[in-house]
């Protein structure tokens, strides 16, 4: 198996840019797979350094109302965990840098088959997968089976993980550490910079690992305070709620879904880019 | 399957019962499930705290609850001698009483200052709003919106009882949604709230923590069949939903091998038609809700509705110990249907002068199926979970009555 390490790459890549990610969250096949799968193709182009594809399911129950309803349409627009890892193959055509990190939950992996998930992952081109509701407690199910495979497997660490738990949550732990930056559910509150840079200062002293934070972020001005800190932010609701915003009375996309989706990833791209610039000088 | 010494050792260090159970949740929430261990094992070595359970459950529960045996319908069928465990005499009309006495404690000693639960039927979330009220703690209990509307008079009775319900309205609108949106309550306000579930299920230690709170069905059964019999019972019966009746009567019995064990799941309108609740019977394993157990779900890992006239057995998953059980044998799952339900619920209510809950009516309707195959010796108990005052609407409306 080979093991592409492209969130490695694309990390140093932006090391050596003096700039953090944007690493952007869509459901996979919202508002139908047509509509997510063009959108998905233009992401890179339009500033998003990572992408998160989320693999719908019925019960998301870390996320918010954005997040569930964008499930919910996806699994209407008939999308499933198969259909999801074509999607990836699709995009690997055209685009073989930009890392792709699943995201969801265990269960419809689980019912697809755990070993046939990740070899067929990796083949088609997943760098890296997050589940929620796989805590280290529960490595066994995935998080080795797919790092065997070459998939990175990123934990999620929450401010309600002390410093006696994070070594636990980081032993095995690959290709970037999320930081959930408020205790609540996916596009709800925000939390306030100083309080993110504390918290990505004090999980610097526990891994070398690049630090992603999300939940909350939603504007330029936010991407680029995190960005100030941490090496990437992540923003989800904030698109899949552009997404809802534009559709039609029959909730078919309308034709300016697109366009509306990849505009504010550019905005956002350029506060995580203007990130590094607002630091003082050292 | 290797065969065990003990069906009563579970689950191991991590919550595991075999491959089921376990902590499935996200990482905010698992410091919490860990300091809700911690507080747990405390408790269950701190012998005051064992002390204060038991002066509730005496004085406010009503505890023991009797074992009564049903004469007239032991003689309707012509065999089995059928004892009935008195669970519908307890405060609120229910076991449910049992684990939220023992949760609220729990919740008192970890210093939390606000809790909240999901109801499917509303008599967990009646039983939580009534501890809640006994302790003077706020309460919100989450409820899907479709149940509310045929709950109606257990959520007056919450509200009565000082308790906010929230009505879900996310995905389908039932159980399974109202449990999403309680841990979504919880994952927001992780430093303040406990939340209280109400059956075997959920992350570890939930589905042991609430079997052990239960189990003082089986103990009292135990003690009170040999009083009675003068010795062990040859059958027990027990509906099941998420399971906690079950399990409460069921532990104290899994290692005597001559204790034939019998769940009963709702079928619904029937397992051939997809409209039931029987995740053992007709579903698969998979991950839900914090565990890893039987759950309704089509072929891409998507989670199904549930069906029953009785809302409280209307979830689509189970707890991980029934699983385990269900794998090894150990205990035989069977199903009702809402009709066989309701003809039990008539029967019984005629024959004893007992309003079963529609849920115990399961456990009814499948002990008239068995009862007269089985000879005069066979001593069978019957956990009668819960009385039938709450079912009277929706069995009204069925009977085309309106009250």
């Amino acid at each position: 198996m080979t093991a592409h390490k492209r969130i490695e790459r694309r990390f140093t890549a932006l090391q050596a840019a003096g700039r953090a990610g944007l690493v952007t969250f869509l459901t996979a096949g919202d508002p139908d797979p047509a509509t997510s799968a063009g959108i998905l193709e233009q992401l890179p182009d339009a500033g998003a350094d990572l992408i998160e594809l989320g693999m719908p399911f019925s019960d998301p129950m870390a996320d918010g109302p954005a997040i569930q309803l964008a499930s919910q349409r996806a699994l209407a627009a008939g999308m499933n965990v198969q259909k999801t890892l074509d999607m990836v193959a699709d995009f690997r055509k055209s685009d073989d840098d930009t890392p792709i990190i699943l995201m969801g939950y265990f269960n419809p992996v689980y019912a697809f088959g755990v070993d046939r998930f990740v070899k067929t992952a990796a083949k088609v081109g997943v760098d890296g997968l997050i589940i929620v509701d796989l805590p280290p407690e529960e490595e066994a199910d995935l998080c080795l089976p797919a790092q065997a495979a070459g998939i990175d497997f990123i934990f999620l660490t929450a401010p309600t993980t002390d410093e006696a738990r994070l070594p636990r949550v980081l032993a095995n732990a690959s290709g970037f550490v999320y930081y959930v930056s408020i205790t609540g559910i996916t596009g709800t509150a925000s939390a306030a910079a100083s309080a993110i840079e504390d918290a990505v200062s004090r999980l610097r002293r526990f891994t070398p690992l690049p630090i992603a934070v999300g939940f909350g972020i939603t504007t330029p001005e936010q991407a680029a305070d995190v960005a100030a800190v941490a090496d990437a932010a992540v923003v989800g609701s904030a698109l899949v709620n552009l997404v809802a915003g534009n559709l039609d009375a029959d909730g078919k996309a309308k034709s300016v879904l697109k366009d509306a989706v990849l505009t504010k990833v550019r905005e956002l791209a350029q506060g995580v880019a203007a990130g590094r610039s607002k630091e003082p000088a050292q | 399957m290797e065969k065990l010494n003990t069906f009563r050792s579970g689950p191991d260090d991590h919550g595991h019962f075999g491959i089921y159970g376990g902590r499935y949740v996200a990482e905010t929430l698992m410091p919490l499930i860990l300091d809700v261990e911690r507080a747990y094992n405390e408790a269950c070595d701190d012998p005051a705290f064992a002390a204060e359970m038991g002066g509730h459950l005496k004085h406010y529960v009503g505890r023991p609850s009797p074992l009564y045996f049903a004469r007239r319908m032991s003689e309707k069928f012509g065999g089995a001698k059928i004892y009935f465990k008195r669970e519908d005499l307890n405060h609120t009309g229910a076991h449910k009483i049992n684990n939220c006495i023992g949760q609220i404690l729990l919740a008192r000693r970890m210093g939390k200052s606000r809790i909240i639960a999901e109801t499917g039927a509303g008599q967990h979330g009646v039983a939580t709003a009534t501890v809640c009220a006994l302790f003077d703690i706020p309460c919100v209990i989450y409820m899907g919106q479709t149940d509310i509307e045929r709950q109606a008079p257990n959520v007056f009775r919450m509200k009565m009882l000082g308790a906010e319900v929230r009505s879900v309205t996310s995905g389908s609108a039932t159980l399974k949604d109202a449990m999403n949106d309680a841990l979504r309550d919880w994952v927001s306000n992780v430093d303040s709230t406990y939340y209280l579930i109400g059956t075997t299920a959920g992350p570890h230690p939930f589905p042991a923590m609430v079997r052990n709170f239960q189990s003082v069905i089986g103990e009292e059964t135990r003690a009170q069949i040999l009083e009675h019999e003068g010795r062990l019972p040859d059958t027990l019966v027990a509906c099941i939903g998420g399971g906690s009746n079950a399990m409460g009567l069921f532990h104290a019995f899994l290692d005597d091998a001559d204790v034939r064990i019998i769940a009963v799941e709702a079928a619904g309108e029937g397992i051939e038609t997809g409209r039931h609740a029987a995740s053992l019977t007709a579903g698969k394993a998979g991950v839900l809700h914090g565990n890893r157990t039987y759950l309704l779900q089509d072929e891409d890992g998507q989670i199904e509705e549930a069906h029953s006239v009785s809302a409280g057995l209307d979830y689509p998953g189970i707890g991980p110990e029934h699983s385990w059980l269900f794998d090894s044998g150990r205990v035989e799952y069977v199903s009702i249907t809402d009709n066989e339900a309701l003809d039990a619920f008539h029967m019984c209510t005629r024959l004893e002068g007992i309003i079963p809950a529609l849920e115990s009516s399961h456990a009814i309707a499948h002990v008239a199926k068995i009862a007269g195959s089985l000879g005069p010796d066979n001593v069978l108990v019957l956990n009668l979970s819960g009385r039938g005052d709450k079912d009277l609407n929706t069995v009204a409306a069925l009977a085309g009555v309106e009250i």
